[in-house]
């Protein structure tokens, strides 16, 4: 399953709702403004270290880069583009976009 | 009225002090850079102007943006504008930037970084404060 995040760890719990019911070998993409959450420092960095084990965390670098945050991104997340993110959808059989 | 009319002519009107509030983060929803826009606008009219940056609005001086990928307008550069509107009173508070990893030299521009008891004191001294 592909676990979808596109809102700040910092200004709601999507990403706290997507990681509690994300079951191991779950990937997990975040977008827009959840992207702050795989950046170092950060409050929520820890949260997806943690989660890191059990799941594929990817981030999309597009928004990294309009954010200015792609030079901070966490070790272990992989960055994909919209090519990418494509991939992913295709790649998994359902899709949760935790809106 | 005429005292209304000189105010409005003489350029001698009420100063009145202004906060604009911002917590939200750049690009995922339109609230950052409306709120800038509406700074911009309020430099039009001789006010005592504050700009407050709190919670996720920290992110919106985050330096070295490139929105080329998303395809919107970066507006990030536009905060380095305000000094010549004379909008001046930047504030960022610390726990805020602390929370996100952040330090001063992560911004676009000079700021006042103030813990939130001075924070506090300074919305609690303004006679509006809009948010964004």
């Amino acid at each position: 399953m592909l676990h979808i995040v596109n809102k700040s760890a910092t200004e709601r719990n999507s990403l706290e709702s997507c990681l509690r019911m994300a079951t191991k070998g779950s990937a997990v993409l975040l977008i827009e403004d959840a992207v702050y959450a795989v950046t170092s420092g950060g409050e929520a960095a820890a949260k997806i270290q943690a989660a890191m084990p059990d799941l594929q965390i990817y981030a999309l670098g597009p928004d990294l880069e309009a954010r200015g945050m792609a030079g901070r991104v966490l070790d272990g997340v992989k960055l994909v583009d919209y090519g990418g993110f494509v991939d992913l959808v295709t790649e998994h059989n359902t899709c949760q976009s935790w809106l | 009225m005429s005292d209304m009319m000189d105010d409005m002519e003489g350029g001698e009107g009420v100063v009145k002090k202004f906060m604009f509030v911002n917590r939200k983060a750049p690009h995922g929803t339109v609230y950052a850079l409306e709120g800038l826009e509406v700074v911009l606008i309020s430099a039009a009219f001789d006010q005592d102007v504050s700009m407050v940056f709190t919670d996720d609005g920290v992110y919106e001086l985050i330096k070295g943006m490139n929105t080329k990928g998303i395809e919107v307008k970066d507006f990030s550069k536009t905060y380095r504008a305000l000094e010549g509107y004379d909008i001046e009173k930047l504030y960022v508070e610390k726990t805020s930037m602390d929370a996100r990893g952040l330090t001063e030299d992560d911004l676009i521009v000079d700021v006042t970084v103030l813990d939130s008891a001075e924070m506090a004191s300074l919305m609690a001294e303004q006679d509006v404060v809009i948010s964004f």
